[in-house]
């Protein structure tokens, strides 16, 4: 027996398992669904990068010209670049362009007179140089010869160079580079801020016994359910250039910084709330009896024991605060007024300036400290997981009066300023002419005499939160699935999770300004959706794909490994093991997930923003037309009526998901 | 041996698995016959796990062929293979009630609704729970969740039952019970039954053949009371039951260890060959004081392996005391020796008293020296 530990293995190749249908069908989703990521995430953000890298220029030497006499008789060739030497007709500077550059070829013959009989030759002297005729675009090194009439007509077009002029150009512009400072400087006061209020709001959550506790997680819960925009219309509201309350702030302006900060406050507090809640929640009580019985003082036991043991929570959320405040466009762009920052800037380079070469350097820039954070926070999250441990005893608080009420007043405050912002909105949608006439009435509701897309741009939004919800749900959990449930095909499953994550890491806009590149292309094949619902459609899934990734995985990993073998051996396909015990079991978490893609796809702005058409117009994009053109209370109205939506969704959610589990999880009680 | 027949129904064909470096199965050959029960006996790590999951096409083997039925098997997908797997964990679908569970893979294969319920029915009453149909996993003890789980496996006679640690997750008393549910099931339906486990108890109880497995080999093959009796290796000796170990030096017919030569078992080593003599401690015959001289009764079989040993600590495990014993001939060495209660009280046997014992010439074995299949590391 000893023997056989001295024979060596043969060599050859290892043996490999012969597919089954099964296999096959599962491998071909897989595949479809990493598609989808590729077109809808990866295609998208390499094209846009690959944007940024590109200049475009004339390049007078790749074009040669011909001129006849008045019979036809043509005379030497001539290059535009040494016309151009001889005339000086176009200065170097205007050589620089961007892709949709022209320079007419008019520009090189001063005497040129459209109704004179001579005649004109054109070709490029290298293959690549490319002019219009009109709207016909010639390539190459034939001859083409027209009238003069046809040649006021010809337009040369730029080559393309990869290089890093535009950033260049970017960082050598100062009021450009500057967004970067002030976008910084907002997100890093927001998020002390943001995270200290989401701390002690928390902590009174978690360790007091105040009263009106799911009050308190209720209205902390309601900024998620608007657009980021809508507190800077209530901030204007309260402190705006007609604002009630202008003179408490001394002169300072709400459009800029304090705009911007208070309203990021605003939108980010539940974001922050979640991660710290959690955090807070996981903390063991045998550590408290540990520093009483070790006579530590409270102040020292809040510094050695609930401090160190909420870090990672601390640290998770202030990089998801940092992010969203730093990604998020709608509001510096209601409240900001002269105040740049990158996101705006992006959307000013490509909507204002028709820029999209500049757009894509500031996206690029935008995405290092997006993915910056994207990583510090995986890092931390993998963290935090071990840190509970089976046997912790959940920390249970006693009562202490004192103590109590100081958390009740401090959340009240929160609470009332949470309640405050979106009470100022309702109000605002209501009155008739503020400040003249505060009377009611529903005429700001009457969105189909404002610019926007009237209530057309509501249902929109509501068939794309639909379709999302929907389309996104299913996406979403069978990609997971197949990530978590399968065997071998391990290189596949890893490349589709990284994929999977990304979406995390991209703010909305800079998805957006990708999807220009990629689908307004016509020469992808892919460019027919362009302009319609499908591509908000699958915009908004991917934008949103990883936090459903997360959440179908966390619940695909509490089932059963060994489902699969048992089916298998009972010779039952997959598909059916789906949808009898995986989907049944795990449709908590996708209803979750439905409602999360829900709620965010009625709210987002941007990452559609730049692809909307007047057809497809939405709701959250209306709310920030209409404050553009100054119809501030009409948009209020509609940021209304996004709320209303959502905390409906959310109310059926709750109903559904209650109806749904008493019929299908009787198994889960003993 | 005793329900098989002589056909081997499964054949494993110099199976090789391989992770990276490292061989978790290493040229494993091993023939079942039909209606066989085989345990695969070893500790964790040895390979026996991974060795049941290439036969379930679960993990597939690096090399090798496998054969179910003269079919070869060797790189099927599990659905297309012949089995019933029942798992440590049950393994069952905690939404469907107990009959949905077992009907789960006779749904869906054309059969009659009446025909998979009274079929249900049927395997219900075999493993003694008829009327828990309605219920839940969750709302079933482990023992009872068990049993559904091999009812589910069983569903559809498959030809080969696999059963991996399926005792395991349970406590001692319900263990003993199902042990002996499942080997009358076994021999009720006759389906060949391989069962992976580390518990050496369950193993000898349960099964015609043990593999005994250790670093990815096989060690030993065969009836419980042959690997008991007479283990090929040492770690066979040592892994199954208890064990003295001594390390000795053979002569012809003799080891010496202590400070003596005694008679033992056959072997193949030559003279002077460093070994390691063992034996079990139930093997070992007290005898009363004066045994060794001449005239004594007959009953010693080897008297040249008497020695005289002083009595040492003594613990009372119920149905025998295990006796260390010191002294005399076994010179530095101590002696491990499970006495009856019957025999203890017969000789008087106390802590400190004085002792004949015999090693039986035929239970003394020796093994190599240095014998650790280490082929792995």
């Amino acid at each position: 027996m000893a023997a056989a530990t001295d024979i060596l293995m043969p060599s050859g190749r290892a043996l490999r398992q012969s597919l089954d249908k099964d296999e096959l069908i599962k491998r071909g989703l897989l595949v479809v669904i990493s598609l989808y990521l590729v077109l809808s995430l990866a295609a998208p953000l390499y094209v846009m990068l690959s944007k940024s890298f590109s200049t475009y220029s004339f390049d007078l030497a790749a074009f040669e010209f011909q001129v006849s006499d008045k019979l036809g008789n043509f005379g030497e060739p001539a290059t535009a670049a040494a016309l151009n030497e001889k005339l000086a007709a176009v200065p170097p500077e205007k050589l620089a362009t961007s892709s949709d550059g022209r320079l007419p070829a008019t520009s090189f013959f001063p005497d040129f007179s459209f109704r004179s009989p001579v005649k004109y030759k054109i070709r490029g002297t290298t293959d690549d140089a490319s002019f219009l005729i009109g709207t016909q675009l010639h390539h190459g090194t034939e001859w083409q010869e027209v009238d003069s009439n046809t040649f006021r007509r010809i337009m040369l077009r730029p080559a393309r160079a990869l290089g890093l002029e535009n950033y260049t150009t970017y960082f050598s512009t100062p009021t450009l580079f500057r967004s970067i400072q002030n976008s910084f400087l907002i997100a890093l006061i927001s998020t002390i801020f943001t995270v200290g209020i989401a701390f002690g709001f928390a902590y009174a959550l978690n360790r007091s016994k105040m009263r009106f506790k799911g009050l308190f997680r209720l209205v902390a819960m309601a900024p998620i359910l608007v657009p980021s925009l809508l507190p800077g219309i209530a901030l204007i509201y309260l402190f705006g250039n007609q604002g009630m309350l202008k003179s408490l702030l001394g002169g300072i302006s709400i459009y800029g910084p304090l705009g911007i900060v208070i309203g990021s406050i605003f939108f980010t507090f539940p974001h922050a709330l979640i991660i710290i809640s959690t955090a807070l929640a996981i903390s063991d009580q045998r550590q408290y009896e540990a520093a009483a019985s070790l006579r530590a003082s409270k102040w020292r036991t809040f510094w050695v024991v609930t401090i160190p043991g909420a870090r990672y929570g601390l640290i998770s959320a202030a990089f998801v605060v940092f992010t969203l405040v730093i990604t998020d466009f709608g509001l510096p762009k209601v409240i900001g007024g002269q105040f740049n920052v990158l996101a705006v800037d992006i959307y000013k380079q490509v909507i204002g300036q028709q820029n999209f070469e500049m757009g894509a350097v500031v996206s690029v820039i935008l995405l290092i400290p997006a993915i910056a954070a994207f990583f510090v926070d995986r890092l931390v999250q993998r963290k935090q997981v071990s840190l509970l441990s089976a046997r912790s005893v959940p920390y249970e608080p006693k009562p202490n009066r004192r103590f109590d009420l100081v958390c009740l007043a401090y959340c009240s405050l929160v609470a009332l300023f949470i309640a405050g912002i979106i009470g100022i909105c309702q109000y605002a949608a209501l009155v008739k002419f503020w400040p003249y006439d505060l009377s009611l009435s529903l005429k700001n509701f009457a969105f189909g005499r404002m610019d926007g897309g009237g209530w057309a741009s509501y249902y929109n939004s509501i068939t794309l939160s639909l379709l999302t919800a929907v389309l996104g749900t299913v996406i979403v959990f069978v990609g997971a699935y197949m990530v978590e449930k399968t065997e071998g095909f391990r290189t596949g499953r890893t490349a589709f999770h990284f994929l999977a994550m990304l979406p995390m890491a991209v703010p909305g806009l800079v998805l957006g300004l990708a999807y220009i590149f990629f689908f307004n292309n016509p020469a992808n094949p892919l460019h027919a959706i362009y302009g319609t619902m499908a591509i908000l459609v699958v915009c908004t899934v991917t934008h949103f794909y990883t936090v459903g990734h997360l959440t179908a995985l966390t619940a695909l990993k509490q089932i059963d490994r060994e489902f699969e073998p048992v089916a298998a051996s009972l010779k039952q396909p997959f598909y059916r093991l789906f949808t009898r015990v995986t989907v049944p079991i795990c449709l908590p978490a996708i209803l979750d997930i439905s409602i999360y893609l829900f709620v965010n796809a009625m709210t987002t702005v941007s990452a559609v923003v730049f692809i909307y058409t007047t057809h497809t117009a939405l709701a959250s994009v209306a709310v920030l037309n209409m404050d553009d053109a100054g119809d501030t209370a009409p948009a209020a109205a509609m940021g209304m009526m996004i709320f209303y939506t959502n905390a409906f969704a959310r109310i059926l959610h709750v109903a559904v998901s209650k109806g749904i589990l008493k019929r299908t999880q009787a198994w889960r009680a003993r | 041996m005793t329900a098989a027949g002589n056909t081997a129904y499964l054949q494993i064909e110099h199976l090789w698995k391989a992770f990276g470096e490292f061989h978790a199965l290493k040229d494993i050959s091993l023939d079942i016959k039909e209606g066989e029960f085989i345990c695969f006996l070893g500790p964790s790590g040895c390979g026996k796990t991974t060795l049941l999951r290439a036969v379930a096409g679960l993990d597939l083997q690096t090399r090798g062929v496998v054969r179910q039925g003269g079919r070869d098997i060797s790189t099927l997908p599990p659905s297309k293979r012949d089995y019933g797997i029942v798992f440590q964990s049950y393994a069952l679908f905690p939404n469907l009630t107990i009959e949905r569970n077992i009907a789960f893979g006779l749904e869906n294969t054309k059969r009659p609704r009446v025909e998979i319920d009274a079929r249900v029915k049927e395997l219900l009453a075999l493993v003694g729970l008829p009327d828990q149909a309605k219920k839940y996993p969750a709302q079933l003890s482990g023992g009872q969740q068990q049993r559904i789980a091999l009812a589910r496996a069983i569903a559809t006679s498959p030809g080969l039952l696999l059963l991996d640690e399926p005792l395991s997750a349970l406590d001692a008393k319900v263990r003993v019970h199902l042990r002996h549910e499942i080997k009358g099931l076994q021999r009720k339906l006759g389906v060949t039954t391989i069962m992976v486990t580390h518990d050496q108890e369950e193993a000898l109880s349960l099964a015609d053949r043990i593999v005994v497995m250790n670093h990815g080999v096989i060690e030993q093959v065969g009836s419980p009371t042959e690997i008991y009796r007479h283990p090929r290796t040492l770690f066979v000796a040592d892994f199954i039951g208890e064990t003295n170990k001594f390390d000795a030096t053979v002569a012809a017919a003799s080891v010496s260890f202590g400070a003596k030569a005694f008679r033992c078992a056959p072997h193949s080593f030559a003279n002077g060959d460093a070994v390691v003599a063992a034996i079990r401690p139930e093997d070992i015959i007290p005898h009363g004081p004066g045994s060794r001289s001449p005239g004594a009764p007959d009953v010693v079989k080897s008297p040249e392996n008497l020695i005289d040993v002083t009595v040492g600590e003594m613990e009372f495990l119920g149905s025998f005391w295990r006796t260390r014993l010191r002294g005399g001939e076994l010179g530095d060495e101590e002696l491990i020796a499970d006495f009856s209660v019957n025999a203890t009280r017969r000789l008087g046997l106390a802590e400190g008293g004085a002792l004949t014992v015999e090693l039986p010439a035929d239970r003394l074995l020796v093994f190599p020296q240095g014998e650790r299949h280490g082929g792995g590391h």
